[in-house]
């Protein structure tokens, strides 16, 4: 088979990745450096206009940059740690095992805006069930009211939602350890502490990366549950980049800077994320 | 002569039986219109009936049920039984309704033949809305002088009345009225215990009252329930809040901007001392009435939970139901006042009550221009705002289809559906006066008006939330507002806003 014939069979597959991959970024690329908005809808050319007011004139979007940090490094650290605790748990042999595995993934099979309305009605400050559970004890918390408890509710429905898919990728990673490492620990008499330190939890590091990288990259896009639960408020407290975005696009139509953060955006997280598994790698792998 | 007078007498005992005959007829057929019947007109009910749009689809993309997205789905339901037509209806959120029009609009393509939005849109989608035609205009005869204004864009209308909206103050006359409570107040405060002059007076009562089982029914209640969430809606609550502090009537030429200088008016005094106001109104709404949306706000005091709301009329009339708890029990009055407004050619309080009704946008909802169903489509409107659908839509809070119309300021049409008389009497006047006052402020109709608004939410829900004082937040709105000026160009903006300036001035 000659040259020729290797391309057509690559054809289909390539079309498919220019529609959907390249093509929405090189038009992306474009439409950030035109000045496209609600009264003039063009794809006129204003240069590095947007980017200049980007880096110097647009402290929110940098606010909403580092608050998202914030919650995607603390989201995904808490859902990284239940996981695995979790995981550890049923991957013994203990009672009712089975269900426990199926119990701890029925978060994961949830809608998460459907999720996150359920949520807020519990966080609710005055119909909500919660409040009037703790109301018995005189504390009424403002959980979406209050600037720093908002971020701590939107940490607390985020880690509810997906330490399941933190705890299917650890088990998974537990279910396929070697057995022998175990059974040396075992003969050498390790205490349950160690074989976790030195066994289970080395032979584990390559999973660990994948599953908190990919966690990272699915956490740094969080956007349905500040939308639901808080809109970035009080104020701007939980705004995040996604939703920053969200209402330069498409709340108040600025197509062409919208375009301009998305780009920018993107930039940084796979520089970032490429940074945080290089170090990752170095840390949990040392050995 | 007898002759001639005989035969007229009795064409028109025919023409009137023909009509109580139809109105019995398609009263019986339609229950939505039990209560009136048919009532004749260019689009009533027997005039759809003698069109044939069969194999014809008018698409329609409207606001999710029930508040106007279930009357378009009714409407549409019984125009495809009259004309044969075949309409979908596709419901959206409120926040995304902008978007969904505005996207294929800019891709030159017109997925739906009608789109709901909101009268703010107006500047944004004239240039994709096809004009409302002259016959149609024509027999708007009924239709009050500021929602015709409101609906046009200079002499052109684009957006058909479907509804007419206004913010406007709603308490509790069972609180406010009570002679125990008005003795209790005075003898606590000193003051007396009324409909609210002032918003120092709104706030003092709202204080006094909240946190407490006032209504004794075992769980407490507050001073106030407002629109606070950000983005959604919160910058129509805070105009309202600020009309009465910046609105002076003795310095036209703008409300939002100095229309000569274009320069951004929101951060003077008069804002400034409506955003204090408003931040100390965070401690007398319910707990979490600081996130707040329209719904809340509705829920919250159509449910019982406060003193006060203000906003659509939404929350009164679903308050006046059969169902609600407190029918009967609610009073609306027109915006609180101030007893001085900011001078901005002085640079100085003017003393003295001022108050300024705030006409907020409403539902709104035109024709695309590249339609190619657009006789289907108009027709479909004028169906939706007949006399017969209004009278029964305006009834049902639920549906968001506010009054509009001369006839609706009589107190007979409400206290027809069950409202107690002086109750509807209130309502009435209130809507009545408002039309007549002469110191309105209508809203921001100009290229941009998202990020204008989006940028006074954000700088307020930041006082809201104690990120920053009232001065700082506005102030920095104002900033906002200049750049935006700079990236629309002001001379766009002041083309526009002339227009709403003349409004408020009544030069038009």
């Amino acid at each position: 088979m000659n040259f020729k014939h290797k391309f057509v069979f690559l054809l289909p597959g390539l079309i498919v990745l220019i529609g959907i991959l390249i093509f929405p970024i090189i038009f992306t690329v474009r439409l950030s450096l035109s000045g496209w908005n609600s009264f003039n809808p063009e794809l006129d050319f204003v240069g590095i206009k947007n980017y200049i007011r980007l880096f110097t004139d647009d402290p929110r979007f940098w606010e909403s940059f580092f608050r998202l940090s914030f919650l995607a490094v603390t989201t995904v650290f808490l859902q990284y740690i239940i996981g695995f605790a979790l995981a550890h748990m049923v991957w013994k042999d203990i009672k009712f095992k089975r269900f426990f595995r199926v119990l701890f993934l029925i978060p994961m099979m949830t809608t998460p805006v459907i999720m996150t309305v359920i949520w807020r009605t519990f966080f609710h400050e005055s119909l909500g069930p919660l409040n009037d559970f703790l109301s018995i004890f005189g504390v009424q918390p403002q959980w979406l009211s209050s600037p720093g408890l908002a971020k701590i509710s939107i940490i607390i429905v985020e880690v509810w939602q997906w330490t399941s898919f933190m705890f299917l990728l650890m088990l998974a990673g537990l279910l396929s350890l070697p057995k022998e490492p175990f059974l040396a620990a075992a003969i050498d008499g390790a205490s349950p502490f160690k074989k976790f330190m030195y066994v289970t939890f080395p032979l584990m590091a390559p999973i660990s990366i994948g599953a908190i990288i990919i966690r990272l990259i699915e956490a740094s896009k969080i956007m349905d549950t500040v939308f639901v639960l808080t809109s970035g408020g009080p104020g701007t407290a939980t705004e995040t980049s996604s939703f920053y975005i969200f209402i330069k696009g498409l709340r108040e139509f600025q197509m062409g800077y919208a375009a301009t953060m998305s780009f920018t955006y993107l930039i940084i997280m796979i520089i970032s994320l490429t940074i945080i598994a290089k170090v990752l790698t170095k840390v949990l792998m040392k050995e | 002569m007898k002759l001639k007078t005989l035969i007229s007498t009795l064409a028109s005992v025919l023409l009137i039986g023909s009509q109580a005959a139809y109105a019995d007829k398609w009263g019986d057929q339609f229950p939505h219109i039990a209560a009136t019947g048919d009532i004749p007109g260019m689009c009533s009910y027997e005039e759809m009936s003698k069109k044939d749009y069969s194999g014809r689809t008018l698409t329609i993309n409207t606001h999710a049920i029930p508040v106007m997205g279930e009357p378009t789905a009714l409407h549409a339901e019984q125009f495809e039984k009259l004309t044969g037509a075949k309409v979908e209806v596709t419901h959206t959120p409120a926040g995304d309704l902008y978007s969904k029009a505005m996207v294929p609009f800019q891709a030159g393509q017109a997925p739906y033949d009608i789109v709901f939005g909101f009268s703010n849109f107006i500047n944004e989608w004239k240039r994709y809305l096809a004009p409302v035609p002259q016959e149609y205009v024509d027999q708007m005869t009924d239709v009050t002088a500021s929602h015709i204004a409101i609906a046009s864009w200079g002499d052109t209308m684009y957006q058909y009345p479907v509804d007419g909206d206004r913010h406007y103050l709603k308490y509790r006359k069972d609180v406010i009225d009570n002679p125990e409570m008005q003795a209790k107040y005075k003898a606590d405060t000193g003051n007396d215990l009324r409909v609210p002059q002032t918003w120092k007076e709104y706030a003092e009562m709202a204080a006094y009252f909240n946190g407490w089982d006032w209504d004794g029914d075992g769980e407490p209640e507050y001073g106030s329930a407002e629109v606070m969430k950000k983005d959604d809606l919160m910058y129509a609550a805070f105009y309202s809040r600020s009309a009465a502090y910046s609105k002076n009537p003795s310095t036209p030429g703008g409300f939002f901007f100095d229309l000569e200088t274009m320069k951004p008016l929101i951060n003077n005094p008069g804002f400034v001392e409506a955003l204090t106001d408003w931040v100390e109104a965070v401690s007398y709404v319910p707990p979490g009435g600081i996130n707040f949306g329209l719904g809340d706000e509705i829920n919250s005091f159509g449910g019982g939970q406060t003193l006060f709301s203000f906003s659509w009329d939404d929350a009164f009339v679903a308050a006046m139901q059969d169902d609600s708890p407190i029918k009967d029990q609610v009073g609306a009055a027109q915006l609180p006042g101030a007893t001085k407004v900011w001078n901005r050619e002085t640079n100085s309080w003017d003393e003295g009550f001022n108050q300024a009704p705030f006409f907020v946008w409403g539902w709104a909802v035109g024709v695309a221009d590249k339609s190619k169903n657009q006789d289907v489509a108009f027709d479909y409107l004028c169906f939706f705002a007949n006399g017969a659908n209004h009278q029964a839509d305006i009834g049902i809070g639920r549906f968001g289809v506010n009054p509009f119309m001369e006839a609706d300021f009589e107190a007979e049409v409400w206290t027809d559906i069950g409202w107690d008389a002086q109750v509807a009497q209130e309502y009435v006047d209130t809507l009545a006066d408002m039309e007549k006052s002469t110191n309105r402020v209508f809203p921001l109709r100009v290229p941009g008006t998202f990020q204008f608004n989006s940028a006074l939410a954000t700088g307020t829900a930041k006082a809201l939330a104690g990120q920053l004082s009232p001065q700082e937040a506005l102030d920095e709105v104002a900033a906002e507002w200049e750049a935006i000026l700079e990236r629309v160009g002001a001379d766009n903006v002041r083309d526009a806003y002339a227009i709403g300036v003349a409004m408020e001035d009544n030069k038009l």
